[in-house]
């Protein structure tokens, strides 16, 4: 499997010891050649949260995005001629630190997930945004909060291990569709799949596990866990496609996840007829620090990450690149992009490079990336 | 929170003397980098939670298990349990990582950690001291923070 590799590795100027080894000398060396190949440009430095930012999140029509933080309100900033403003702050939803916030895919509803151990869902029907439901169930700190392709279905997940799947039954009716108990730790993030009802969950216990509805008793299982990071996974990101998803760690490492269904023409074998997900890439040596957000762009298949040493990375995947061996070039990097760790980083889910990344600093920063 | 005292008899070691201040120090053109004692000197008046004693008296914190890197902005704290299953390590952790997120300026990555094989659950105190979401939501029990409060109140 290393020959691919190791040949390109020939005709460099590098040598090799082992194929592992390779690999991260391959990616810390091509970084230093190929890292002029962008540029992210700071369009707008926003303030108005007090301390600590923990996440952002764009509306689907890419026109708004919502803010949440240590200061228990939510901020919703709109476009006024060419500057961001806070058009709305939610500020009687949770009685401690909100630590992330999700749109509906129709962009009608906000999900806000809450240390307080409840997820509220605000919701604009009537004009201004009210609090229509409060979603308890967790026993602590509520860590993410992600809604289904359709939005029918939405995930939560706590440091209490579980993580909660509800059916949305109406406007402001949630039902418990499952209560998922796979990991043995604190569950940092859930994440839905861009084309099925498949859920992912990330974990301090190292782990991502992946979960889907069984046909026959339709009961939520997880159908598979995926081990090979050392440490806490934060964050993770499916492609467009959803056959590959993305992950970050407090390794200092991210991880490329490819599904192989059954019947795959690798003939990598799928127990229980249930798609595997092997580990097809790690990219080291890029970041100092924990690693605290990914995000793979839907539109141009960029890969930008949120890094404890203060800067945003970006990935592209190579021209030759292949599907079971993929290969990733850093194309950015952005030094003390916040003056503190930052916390998330996401991509305009209409306008292709538009970036918007959060902070311990305190800020909002608005980013453009110029291939 | 044990009610027996876990160690009854700990170590107790002398304090070291008060920093002496050089010239250059006095002179306010000059920049003056954080340092290894100024570092120190945050730490070594926290309270331990059993003792009437400071975890400086207790060889807790010791000035050579500290780096201090300016430039970089990185400081890193080793700390020693007294005894090897101590309950109280991760709130004497938490306490040193509040004192020093509450004394230097926001720019310093700090990590606090424990001086290898000193303590049968090292790894599990370190992975949770160094995860900031697990700090900041403790941070947040009223209750909890007042005991790392009567710690880390100056004597």
């Amino acid at each position: 499997m290393s020959t691919g590799l190791n040949r390109k590795y020939r005709k460099s100027q590098f040598t090799i010891i082992s194929w592992v080894d390779s690999r991260i000398v391959k990616n810390a060396k091509q970084s230093l050649i190929k890292e002029i190949m962008g540029k992210l440009e700071e369009i707008h430095v926003l303030q108005g949260h007090k301390g600590r930012i923990w996440s952002g999140a764009w509306h689907p029509r890419g026109n708004a995005f919502a803010t949440c933080g240590e200061d228990k309100t939510i901020r919703i900033w709109s476009m006024d001629g060419s500057e961001w403003i806070t058009k709305t702050i939610l500020s009687d939803g949770h009685t401690r630190t909100i630590r992330e916030v999700a749109w509906s895919p129709c962009g009608q509803y906000l999900a806000s997930a809450s240390f307080d151990a409840t997820t509220a869902i605000w919701s604009k029907t009537s004009g201004e945004f009210e609090c229509n439901a409060t979603l308890e169930g967790h026993e602590n700190e509520v860590k993410s909060v992600s809604w289904s392709r359709t939005g029918s279905l939405l995930a939560t997940c706590s440091r209490d291990k579980s993580v909660w799947i509800w059916e949305v039954a109406g406007d402001d009716e949630f039902e418990c569709a499952a209560v998922l108990n796979a990991h043995t730790q604190d569950v940092k993030k859930v994440a839905w799949h861009p084309r099925q009802d498949i859920l992912a969950s990330a974990s301090y216990d190292n782990t991502i596990n992946i979960y889907k509805e069984n046909t026959l008793d339709s009961d939520w299982e997880c159908t598979a866990t995926l081990t090979s990071h050392s440490s806490t996974v934060w964050g993770i990101s499916f492609d467009a496609t959803g056959n590959r998803l993305a992950s970050c760690s407090d390794d200092k490492t991210v991880k490329i996840w490819q599904a192989y269904e059954p019947g795959n023409e690798e003939n990598i074998p799928t127990p229980d007829n249930q798609t595997v997900w092997k580990c097809v890439c790690t990219l080291s040596g890029f970041h100092s620090r924990s690693v605290y957000d990914i995000a793979w762009c839907k539109l141009t298949g960029l890969i930008v990450t949120a890094c404890g040493d203060d800067a945003i990375r970006i990935f592209k995947e190579d021209d030759n690149s292949s599907k079971n061996e993929p290969t990733f070039s850093l194309v950015c990097t952005m030094h003390k992009a916040h003056e503190q760790d930052v916390n998330t980083v996401t991509w305009n889910p209409v306008t292709p490079g538009q970036l918007l990344s959060t902070s311990d600093d305190g800020t909002i920063r608005i980013w453009k990336f110029i291939e | 929170m044990p009610t027996e005292i876990e160690n009854l008899n700990p170590s107790v070691y002398a304090k070291c003397k008060e920093r002496s201040v050089t010239d250059e120090e006095q002179n306010e053109d000059v920049p003056d980098p954080f340092d290894q004692r100024e570092v120190f000197d945050l730490i070594r008046v926290i309270n331990d939670p059993e003792h009437p004693l400071t975890l400086e008296e207790l060889h807790v914190v010791q000035q050579d298990l500290i780096t201090v890197d300016d430039a970089n902005n990185e400081v890193k704290v080793y700390f020693t349990p007294t005894i090897p299953h101590c309950s109280m390590a991760t709130l004497i952790g938490l306490s040193i990582r509040v004192k020093l997120l509450r004394s230097l300026p926001p720019r310093f990555k700090v990590s606090v950690e424990i001086t290898p094989g000193t303590h049968a659950s090292e790894k599990a105190v370190n992975k949770q001291l160094a995860d900031k979401e697990r700090v900041a939501a403790a941070l947040e029990n009223a209750h909890l923070i007042e005991v790392i409060n009567q710690c880390i109140a100056s004597s």
